[in-house]
């Protein structure tokens, strides 16, 4: 297999909650012990819910977040370490497309100076030769090139994503990180929008880094995945091995919880009991021990490490044979 | 026959502009029976939820304004009431649970207080009466430590549990219609499926009638009997839960069946549909949906259709010219 295009290596970082000069510290574990590679080409994708440290593991590969400990490489160098100096030249492989289109973009500036902002910075491209990429980028991702002149808040929603998505492409990136990049848009609109995403994949050979929380569209449009829960991974497989043949209970609780548009569809569902607990206090032993259907004494006291399954799927479970 | 509880007919909401009024919701007639759920789904900006606040009576407070309609329960017309009598309404007779709990619970007062208020509004109940009820109620939401609940103040209390009070308040009073707006469009859906699992158990229980406002097509299929497609503010379809699915009618009920993921399904690329909702005050002539239609006609663009009874059915409607050749279009499709 060739090199791996992002490797995460044991990445933690934790966020401290209370500043009291007197009172004993906490922290937030947001993300604990987090490995997996990326290949160039791909689309890999991490699904959790609310909490679980998906996006702030998209943070730590474009280096927006510094790991407390652990390694990002990128592209075959360490940047975990990278001061904001030697990053700045990387800053053009590794573009986000955001969840909110309208907060990602400045409502004061034209379209089409936002979309040729990046060109600005890591070209240089005479200002003529700016105006002719966003024009072409515009077609590219099915807006017209007229619309440039138009400020944010003449757009909806999908548009508004669609200029995010060209605004990433204009520097050629190697990575996109795309963060929920369809949850805050309708249904028939999120559609368009991920067939726009797979069809770049194709023209411009791109790697995604899909953080969702929405397992059918992560279904759709990635190769491998990874399930974390309260900051960390607990499954990584390839698609249709994940949705065929989960191994992690809370993966086969999460798959079951996904409400299928189907009223003839049979339901057998594995309603977890009781809420996430807080990352400021995760449980010893197993991440998952306080919710799992099948716990024992074991995973009360000992934390699980990867085991291989299959190939290419890891688990992070005991009793990952068994399931 | 089961009982009707609810019967709205040609609902019309406008709310006001600077210059000119937009109409959010035209037209729209439907019923709940006792025991039954009522999907509502459509798109942001279609009227779901003005729909679900004029059936409240919770306008006042904007520029919006039921100009046309009668909203019935159990027999009585809503519109007619006054404030006051509203307030007697609310609550007890129906009640609302709201998309987003955090929001919606006052995060200045403690839970107590805030599920006693709408118990000792509408009982003639002691304190500790309405305390005992607070705590039944939350207890039968599946709280696992209702004394600590009742004594916490919202922020104290997770999206789940903030969700699980919010039902439990409007629950209280034993209402018989619930209206839920996107009741768990903000969990989890490890969450969600505690949740709905929840309401689906106490209409077993009380044989109350719930409105389910939804965006999601997956919550439709298992919560609901019946289902409302609504779009720019009109019902295009209806039809019982099951038919919709396996045979859906109008081109845009088609579509956004199909525009949605589906775990299992291995499908690449999705059948979207092109362009976006119009404008409310910028509404095309004819059929609203004709500009994103691929079987618009002339006629489709000119005169717009009304909601009528499929020939043969008495349980679907559809408001579309065209019905016949999108059917077949979507069979060979």
């Amino acid at each position: 297999m060739s090199k791996p295009l992002v490797s995460v290596k044991h990445a933690v970082k934790t966020f401290q909650v209370n500043k009291g000069m007197f009172s004993e510290k906490k922290y937030v574990h947001a993300v604990n012990d987090v490995s997996f590679d990326i290949q160039a080409g791909e689309t890999f994708s991490l699904v959790g819910e609310s909490g679980c440290g998906k996006s702030t593991t998209g943070r730590l590969i474009n280096h927006i977040l510094v790991p407390d400990s652990g390694e990002v490489w990128f592209d075959g160098t360490d940047i975990s370490k990278y001061n904001e100096k030697q990053m700045r030249p990387l800053r053009k492989d590794i573009q986000m497309i955001f969840q909110d289109p309208y907060g990602a973009l400045n409502p004061r500036i034209k379209i089409q100076d936002q979309i040729a902002e990046p060109l600005l910075i890591h070209t240089n491209m005479s200002a003529g030769e700016r105006l002719k990429k966003v024009h072409e980028l515009l077609g590219v991702v099915g807006l017209n090139p007229m619309h440039g002149e138009r400020y944010p808040h003449e757009f909806s929603g999908g548009q508004l994503q669609r200029v995010g998505i060209a605004r990433a492409l204009t520097v050629n990136p190697k990575l996109i990180i795309a963060d929920e990049p369809v949850s805050a848009l309708d249904v028939s609109i999120q559609a368009q929008v991920l067939n726009l995403m797979q069809d770049l994949q194709e023209e411009y050979n791109l790697t995604y880094l899909f953080i969702s929380h929405d397992l059918s569209v992560v279904e759709m449009i990635s190769d491998r995945i990874g399930v974390m829960y309260l900051g960390t991974i607990v499954e990584t497989a390839p698609k249709a091995e994940l949705y065929q043949n989960p191994r992690h209970p809370y993966t086969q609780a999460l798959l079951s919880a996904v409400p299928i548009p189907d009223p003839t569809h049979e339901k057998n569902r594995i309603t977890l009991k009781g809420d996430l607990p807080s990352p400021v206090n995760p449980p010893k032993g197993c991440l998952f021990h306080t919710r799992c259907p099948h716990c024992t004494d074991k995973c009360k006291a000992e934390r699980p490490e990867f085991r291989t399954v299959g190939k290419d799927h890891v688990v992070k479970c005991h009793y990952a044979e068994k399931f | 026959m089961a009982e009707k509880l609810l019967e709205v007919k040609n609902l019309r909401t406008e709310f006001k502009r600077e210059k000119s009024t937009v109409t959010a919701v035209n037209d729209v007639s439907f019923s709940i029976d006792k025991g039954e759920v009522l999907g509502l789904v459509g798109e942001s900006g279609c009227g779901k939820s003005v729909t679900s606040l004029s059936i409240m009576g919770l306008l006042l407070d904007t520029s919006g304004k039921v100009t046309n309609g009668e909203v019935l329960l159990d027999g009585q017309d809503l519109l007619k009431l006054s404030k006051k009598e509203m307030r007697s309404i609310r609550g007890r007779k129906m009640s609302m649970i709201f998309q987003n709990p955090m929001s919606s619970l006052n995060p200045c007062m403690r839970v107590e207080r805030q599920i006693t208020e709408a118990i000792l509004l509408h009982n003639k109940f002691s304190k500790e009466q309405a305390h005992k009820r607070a705590y039944d109620v939350l207890k039968s939401v599946g709280i696992p430590d209702p004394d600590t609940t009742l004594r916490s103040y919202p922020h104290q209390l997770s999206g789940g549990m903030s969700q699980r009070v919010m039902i439990a308040m409007a629950l209280s009073c034993e209402p018989d219609l619930m209206i839920a707006d996107e009741p768990t469009t903000a969990l989890d859906v490890t969450i969600q499926a505690q949740i709905l699992e929840l309401m689906l158990q106490i209409k077993e229980e009380r044989n109350s009638g719930i409105l389910l406002i939804t965006h999601d097509l997956g919550v439709v299929a298992e919560m609901c009997s019946r289902v409302i497609v609504m779009y720019a503010g009109r019902i295009v379809e209806e039809a019982p839960v099951k038919e919709l699915f396996a045979d859906p009618i109008h081109p845009y009920t088609n579509g956004l069946i199909a525009s949605v993921p589906k775990i299992g399904s291995g499908v690449k690329k999705l059948p979207a549909i092109p362009g976006s909702v119009p404008d409310l005050s910028v509404m095309p002539k004819g059929c609203k949906f004709a500009p994103r239609c691929k079987y618009a006609t002339e006629k489709c663009r000119q005169e717009e259709p009304k909601l009528q009874y499929l020939p043969g059915s008495t349980t679907r409607k559809i408001r579309c010219h065209v019905f016949n050749r999108a059917k077949e279009g979507g069979e060979q499709a």
